[in-house]
């Protein structure tokens, strides 16, 4: 039993028959409950992101306040108390309540779609990562609110977090918060390899995978190993703060380094894992707005497995200043100067595609482009900063704080709201307005840049990272009320951000399916996608189906639309192999979270939350997983019937 | 005429890395084997910051945990036997081979709550006992999880609700539990054989 290729006559008839049956299987389930249950990654996706930029607008908010406490010296806005964790929350909730979950969301939205696939691997599992990151900034929000939110900086260094300096329930709330968090990506990585792996379309081989796709991929395969390192470091911080083990704790054989090793291990990776999802994002971009194929695909795809695997070998350049021997310094200096070499070919791509191109300066494209001058020069720095002899001397300054807000912003925040920008249109089915798009750009490069350029000077002069003020005679003065003056313009370019996403929602221009005339499949479906993404579907025949395929293609037939099935095909080739039945809605994944979320917040107060409140989230499991007659697979059962198939289903790959 | 991809002949399932729930089986995998390997560093990390290893303690007694090893070791016979019989969708042979290891797993857990009156030492006596404690908690963590998957899975297949796929998520477990025996056999040389020769 196999794929065959036949002819048939499939009418425009045909065809909508088979769209009213699909948009019936996939529907959106009804009421309350049915919001709590859907499985449809691109609901899931949407939620990660909006969420996520609820998050980026409350760590704004955060950012504000500290750049309102030190405009002027000595000033009196914020206490000490206060500032600590007002620096902590920020940090916290931009790289693990915003960064992270928003590059998910995308990920999630769009690399089913982009691959061809009705749905994506394992979506369950997405909507118990969404509930799981959910509840997880709700947690870290209340917790603020009730003074126990974090004070010890986004990265909680022992022995300042640890039982003896750090009484109370900040520290734990910032060590629980991770588990969530982790969980979160962690499920999320593994729905996008499953994704990548299994549910392309037939014919989309891995070479003809588009570069945001490769992204997403690599970027998950670093969650899978980066993640772990600091699951173990934050059990082991929450286990020296609850139940008096001494991983830490120096008088007992442990030692606070050990901390910042595991930490790091994770950290380091961490910014990538924001990062190379930022690079498929430019990629996506690039090509679309310069009107050619990227250029230098396969030096592109390998750069961003090269800074994958790279990123792994890095995580001692954060820790320079804690005087560990010279020679291993040494090869983590000449590690970190190495990420020059992937980027360097990711942007040299760029350039050469911008330059045989035909660029459409729109304002995803403009965002793009503000990605080159501000990344360049956090990569500069970088550079600088890898160097011990110069680390030492700009250690924890404001140096460092202008360095990773470059990186950061630079080379993730303007790819996304220029690839926010670029999927409005799919997302909503409306047009985003181009002249506050503009705008939004221009206020938000010039805030950008107003606010932490001055920082670099600030770090040279001396100003430490993370003190609540400073004083009147130092001349930082002028420097710091520049900075709270870019922040101002920053504000304003997200509140015009905002009042473009209504207006357009409101009264913008109906979208047409493929208004910027890109290449990738997202493309080829309404805007928005029916909830079954594609059909009909034809086979992939290129990198870029949509400017190159023939529109005389083969399409797939035989995948049943009275139920959620799925086409799975193979690894490598991406040739037909079976067909799934993707799970159904199902409220167990919201009320596995909820019971999560119970026993990880009891584990703050007494260990035996850990031994009790694991019951609930089992039997919701085990709910979860169990068969229903809904589910059951009508073809295969008896099983005692099912034999003649089994050489076909078990034959070679 | 339009030419079409047919795959309505194309099987309703499958198993092994052809499945997906084989590849997210072996995300798990590397989750918890990289969650495993960084746990041994930081037990390797810590003995050399003091100069006797394990400090001020006996080593673990080899009884039980040798025991536990005893048990997993043949365990793999059951468990090989369960999927196989999964895979040809033999009933009577996956129930037969599901009870089979999941007396297996019971029996171990029982070996292995015995393991940890043997360590010598406690959590919170040094950061020896905390990282001992942890690999073995972990660890067990673990095999608690897969006895209740066992169980889960034995249950659905004898209260009759069946099709192919119940097949497969029996060989998946099953390719699971190697996972939580071969991560054991590194983790049994650190906390016995280590303080011992190293």
């Amino acid at each position: 039993m196999s794929a065959t290729i036949v002819a048939r006559e499939i009418t425009a008839d045909h065809i909508a028959a088979e769209q009213q049956q699909l948009a019936r299987t996939w529907a959106q389930p009804r009421g309350l409950i049915g919001f709590l249950s859907d499985v449809d990654p691109k609901r899931i996706g949407m939620r990660f992101i909006v969420t996520a930029l609820v998050f980026f607008a409350l760590g704004g908010v955060l950012a504000g306040l500290m750049r309102i406490q030190l405009a002027v010296p000595e000033n009196h806005f914020l206490g000490p108390d206060l500032y600590n964790q007002v620096f902590t929350m920020h940090g916290t909730t931009m790289m693990f309540l915003f960064a992270v979950p928003v590059m998910e969301g995308l990920g999630l939205y769009f690399t089913p779609l982009m691959v061809g696939a009705r749905t994506m691997a394992l979506p369950r599992l997405a909507a118990f990562g969404y509930w799981m990151f959910l509840a997880g900034g709700i947690f870290l929000y209340v917790s603020f609110f009730l003074n126990i939110g974090p004070d010890n900086g986004w990265f909680s260094y022992v022995p300042l977090a640890g039982p003896e300096f750090a009484p109370g329930k900040r520290a734990d709330t910032w060590a629980q918060l991770i588990t969530f968090t982790e969980v979160a990506s962690l499920v999320g990585a593994i729905v996008t390899i499953v994704t990548v792996f299994k549910f392309r379309r037939p014919g989309m081989t891995l070479d003809r995978l588009p570069v945001f796709v490769w992204a997403q991929l690599v970027t998950s395969f670093m969650i899978i190993f980066a993640m772990p390192a600091v699951m173990v470091a934050s059990t082991a911080l929450i286990l020296d703060r609850l139940v008096g083990t001494h991983f830490f704790n120096q008088a007992q054989g442990g030692d606070p380094i050990l901390f910042q090793h595991l930490f790091w291990f994770f950290g380091h990776p961490e910014v990538y894992l924001i990062f190379l999802p930022a690079q498929g994002l430019m990629s996506t971009l690039i090509q679309a707005f310069s009107s050619r194929p990227v250029v230098g695909y396969v030096g592109l795809v390998v750069a961003l497995v090269a800074t994958a695997f790279m990123a792994f070998g890095l995580w001692v350049h954060h820790m320079f200043a804690v005087g560990l021997p010279a020679i291993g310094t040494s090869f983590f200096t000449a590690a970190s100067m190495m990420i020059a070499i992937p980027s360097g070919i990711q942007i040299f791509s760029w350039i050469a595609t911008i330059w045989s191109g035909r660029v459409r300066l729109e304002p995803p494209m403009l965002f793009a482009l503000g990605y080159f001058v501000i990344f360049i020069l956090g990569g500069m720095t970088g550079l600088m900063v890898a160097s011990v002899p110069l680390d030492l001397q700009v250690h924890d300054t404001y140096f460092v704080v202008a360095h990773l807000h470059y990186v950061l912003i630079g080379g993730a925040v303007f790819p996304l709201f220029g690839a926010l920008y670029y999927w409005f249109p799919k997302f909503t089915g409306r047009m985003p307005g181009r002249g506050l798009g503009v705008a939004s750009f221009w206020l938000l490069f010039a805030g950008f840049n107003l606010t932490f350029f001055p920082m670099h000077v600030l770090g040279l002069h001396g100003m430490p990272r993370r003190v609540y003020t400073y004083l009147p005679d130092m001349g930082w003065n002028t420097l710091n009320l520049a900075a709270s003056s870019g922040a101002v313009l920053m504000a304003l370019a997200v509140i015009v951000m905002i009042v473009n996403v209504i207006q357009s929602l409101r009264s913008g221009a109906v979208a047409p399916d493929n208004p910027w005339h890109a290449s990738t499949l997202e493309w080829a479906t309404s805007s928005p996608p029916p909830p079954y993404n594609f059909y009909p579907e034809p086979v992939i025949d290129s990198r870029d189906p949509l400017w190159n395929d023939p529109a005389d293609l083969p399409i797939v037939i035989g995948v049943r639309a009275d139920r959620r099935e799925v086409l799975i095909t193979r690894l490598l080739d991406a040739q037909p192999d079976h067909r799934y039945h993707s799970p159904d809605p199902s409220i167990w994944p919201f009320v596995t979270a909820l019971t999560t979320t119970a026993m990880l917040i009891g584990s703050i107060f007494t260990p035996w939350a850990v031994v009790w409140g694991s019951i609930p989230p089992a039997i919701a499991l085990i709910a979860w997983f169990w068969p229903r007659p809904s589910m059951l697979n009508d073809e295969t059962h008896p099983p005692e019937n099912a034999r003649p198939e089994l050489s076909a289903a078990t034959g070679p790959p | 005429m339009r030419q079409a991809l047919d795959v309505s002949a194309l099987p309703s399932f499958a198993f092994g890395q052809r499945s997906i729930l084989w590849w997210a089986t072996l995300g798990m995998i590397a989750i918890e084997g990289t969650a495993f390997a960084l746990l041994i560093a930081a037990y390797i990390y810590l003995k050399w910051r003091v100069p006797h290893w394990p400090p001020g303690v006996a080593p673990p007694d080899l009884t039980w945990g040798t025991l536990t090893t005893a048990i997993v070791l043949i365990s793999v016979i059951p468990n090989a036997l369960t999927k196989r019989a999964a895979e040809q969708l033999d009933l009577a042979r996956t129930r037969l081979w599901l009870v089979v290891s999941f007396l297996f797993a019971l029996a171990f857990c029982v070996a292995r709550a015995l393991e940890f009156t043997a360590l010598n030492c406690w959590w919170d006596s040094n950061a020896y006992g905390s990282i001992v404690w942890t690999l073995l908690g972990i660890h067990t963590t673990h095999f608690v999880t897969d006895l209740i998957d066992t169980g889960v899975l034995a249950a659905i297949m004898f209260t009759g609700r069946l099709d192919a796929n119940r097949f497969v998520d029996v060989s998946e477990n099953a390719f699971y539990y190697y996972f939580v025996i071969v991560s054991w056999l590194p983790i049994y040389a650190v906390i016995y054989l280590a303080p011992r020769f190293i």
